[in-house]
């Protein structure tokens, strides 16, 4: 694509006998490397292939992991049960991003009346970064309720997605913070010398920089909360993964959690996907 | 009348003083130049008025108001003072436009309409109408030089601070950054400067202070500091320039 590119915009050259030997020998490294990666990837998978199927518990496990039948007969349950994480998952995302920002920013403010609201947020992120988040859920699922405080909402769903906010909000806030301190003092001083106060230069000049910066990061713990919303099912609710145990206990057969998996790779692999593509084009940008 | 007065003036960083008792007096429609070696001075100076750096002696009269009583309302003093820097420090974010209404609509309270077209006009006498809409990684050094420049005059500031901004500039572009400089001393805009341009300080200024080891060594016409020195430390520094063949 670029030779032709090349040779369009520069009429009337011709490429030299050195060139073309060159791009000859470049060709052929090209057509030997390709053929290495085929035949080791071949030589891979058939080795792993035939090492499993030869392990002597291979038609057990295929017989309870890997049953067709029972895959067709637990995808409509699952699923179903998939639907719930899907929304437990968009509904705490951007409850986790407003969390995220908003106690990022807290830890920003240096005015002596905001250090309860500072330290406030320091505390904060220190604990939920801490306990591990099936804690949290136990804790807000079965604490909050058992208050028996007006207002305190009992549906599980809830308050699956607020202990899942509660824990990845204070990831989430860190890595903000991480991108906020990115931003060259450089750009504060542009903005305060042009009489910006330190709200509005945050808002307009430092935090639209470090969003930008922090997509990638994001990304990923989002793709890490897309998994963790499985774990709402020790609370009881009929997600995926508690759906999947239902099947799994009742008929003595596991394929409902290949099912189960095979549901969330789906979700999370585009989002991979595309958290490596938007990494590229930052790469491509700065290079 | 005076509009920048700057008395005795102490900056210390980490127990080294890089400002030992600064005086200047600014008028308006002067412009004035700050000339020294690298670590003289010059930036910091520029830094405290804008007060980016606090002081740690003396006092700054900006309009007969004491700009470095800790009282003062430091973003009330910045609106009125425009500085440009040696990095440019453009926002990369946003287009040119977006870079210079910035602060007029966000700090002046001027409606985007107005903001617009005030930063058209600018953005025209300085020959850069058509990159508007740009953003700065797409323009050349000497032209976000420029945007820089436009941007700190779009709030219509009483002072213009220039901290070594064509330092980061090939000699081409120089003279482009250069250009507007001049056009502004002609408009009669009151300036510091701290160069490294000497050619163009001693076209330019009304005052050149020679700063060396944050000691206002020398003050006085050009004429006079670049052709009669008093000192023996500028006329040094002045022959260091001209082996240099940058003068």
């Amino acid at each position: 694509m670029s030779e032709l590119q090349v040779t369009e915009s520069a009429a009337g050259w011709v490429k030299s006998e050195r060139q073309l030997e060159r791009e000859r020998v470049r060709r052929s490294r090209a057509r030997r490397s390709a053929s290495i990666a085929g035949t080791s990837t071949v030589v891979f998978l058939v080795l792993v292939v035939v090492g499993v199927a030869n392990s002597p518990g291979w038609p057990r496990v295929r017989e309870s992991f890997f049953n067709p039948e029972w895959f067709v007969k637990a995808l409509p349950d699952v699923l179903s049960g998939f639907l719930l994480n899907i929304k437990i998952f968009l509904i705490a995302e951007p409850l986790i991003l407003v969390v995220g920002v908003l106690v990022a920013l807290a830890r920003t403010v240096t005015a002596p009346a905001f250090f309860p609201v500072r330290a406030l947020a320091t505390l904060y992120t220190d604990i939920f970064r801490g306990v591990p988040t099936l804690l949290v859920i136990y804790l807000v699922g079965y604490g909050l309720p058992a208050l028996r405080l007006q207002g305190i909402p009992t549906d599980l769903a809830t308050l699956g997605i607020i202990a899942l906010t509660l824990s990845y909000g204070a990831y989430v806030a860190e890595v903000f913070r991480a991108g906020i301190e990115s931003v060259h003092p450089s750009q504060v001083a542009a903005a305060r010398s042009l009489g910006l106060s330190h709200v509005k230069a945050m808002r307009f000049v430092v935090l639209p920089q470090a969003t930008r910066r922090v997509v990638p990061p994001l990304l990923n713990d989002f793709i890490s909360l897309q998994k963790d919303t499985a774990l709402v099912a020790t609370l009881g609710l009929l997600e995926a993964l508690r759906q999947a145990q239902i099947i799994a206990t009742s008929k003595f057969n596991y394929t409902s959690y290949l099912v189960a998996s095979l549901l969330f790779i789906l979700l999370t692999i585009p989002m991979a996907r595309f958290t490596d593509h938007l990494a590229a084009r930052t790469r491509r940008r700065r290079g | 009348m005076s509009l920048l007065t700057i008395d005795g003036v102490w900056k210390n960083f980490r127990g080294h003083s890089v400002l030992r008792g600064i005086d200047l007096e600014v008028r308006t429609h002067e412009v004035v130049s700050l000339i020294g070696a690298s670590g003289s001075g010059k930036s910091t100076l520029l830094r405290c008025v804008n007060l980016l750096e606090t002081i740690d002696d003396g006092a700054i009269h900006l309009d007969g108001q004491e700009i470095t009583d800790p009282r003062a309302d430091v973003d009330d003093v910045r609106r009125r003072l425009g500085i440009v820097f040696q990095a440019f420090n453009l926002f990369p974010h946003m287009t040119v436009l977006d870079n210079i209404t910035l602060a007029p609509r966000q700090v002046h309270g001027v409606a985007k309409a107005e903001a617009e077209e005030q930063a058209g006009e600018l953005l025209a006498r300085f020959g850069l109408a058509d990159k508007a809409r740009s953003y700065p990684d797409q323009l050349s050094g000497g032209q976000q030089q420029r945007v820089a420049i436009v941007r700190a005059l779009a709030t219509k500031p009483r002072l213009m601070l220039l901290d070594e901004v064509t330092s980061a500039l090939d000699p081409v572009l120089v003279v482009e950054v250069l250009q507007v400089i001049r056009e502004l001393k002609d408009s009669g805009m009151t300036m510091i400067l701290a160069t490294h341009e000497m050619g163009f300080c001693r076209d330019i200024s009304d005052t050149v202070c020679f700063l060396d080891g944050g000691v206002m060594l020398e003050m006085g016409p050009p004429e006079k500091i670049f052709t009669d020195p008093e000192h023996a430390r500028t006329r040094d520094f002045l022959r260091a320039v001209l082996d240099s063949g940058r003068l």
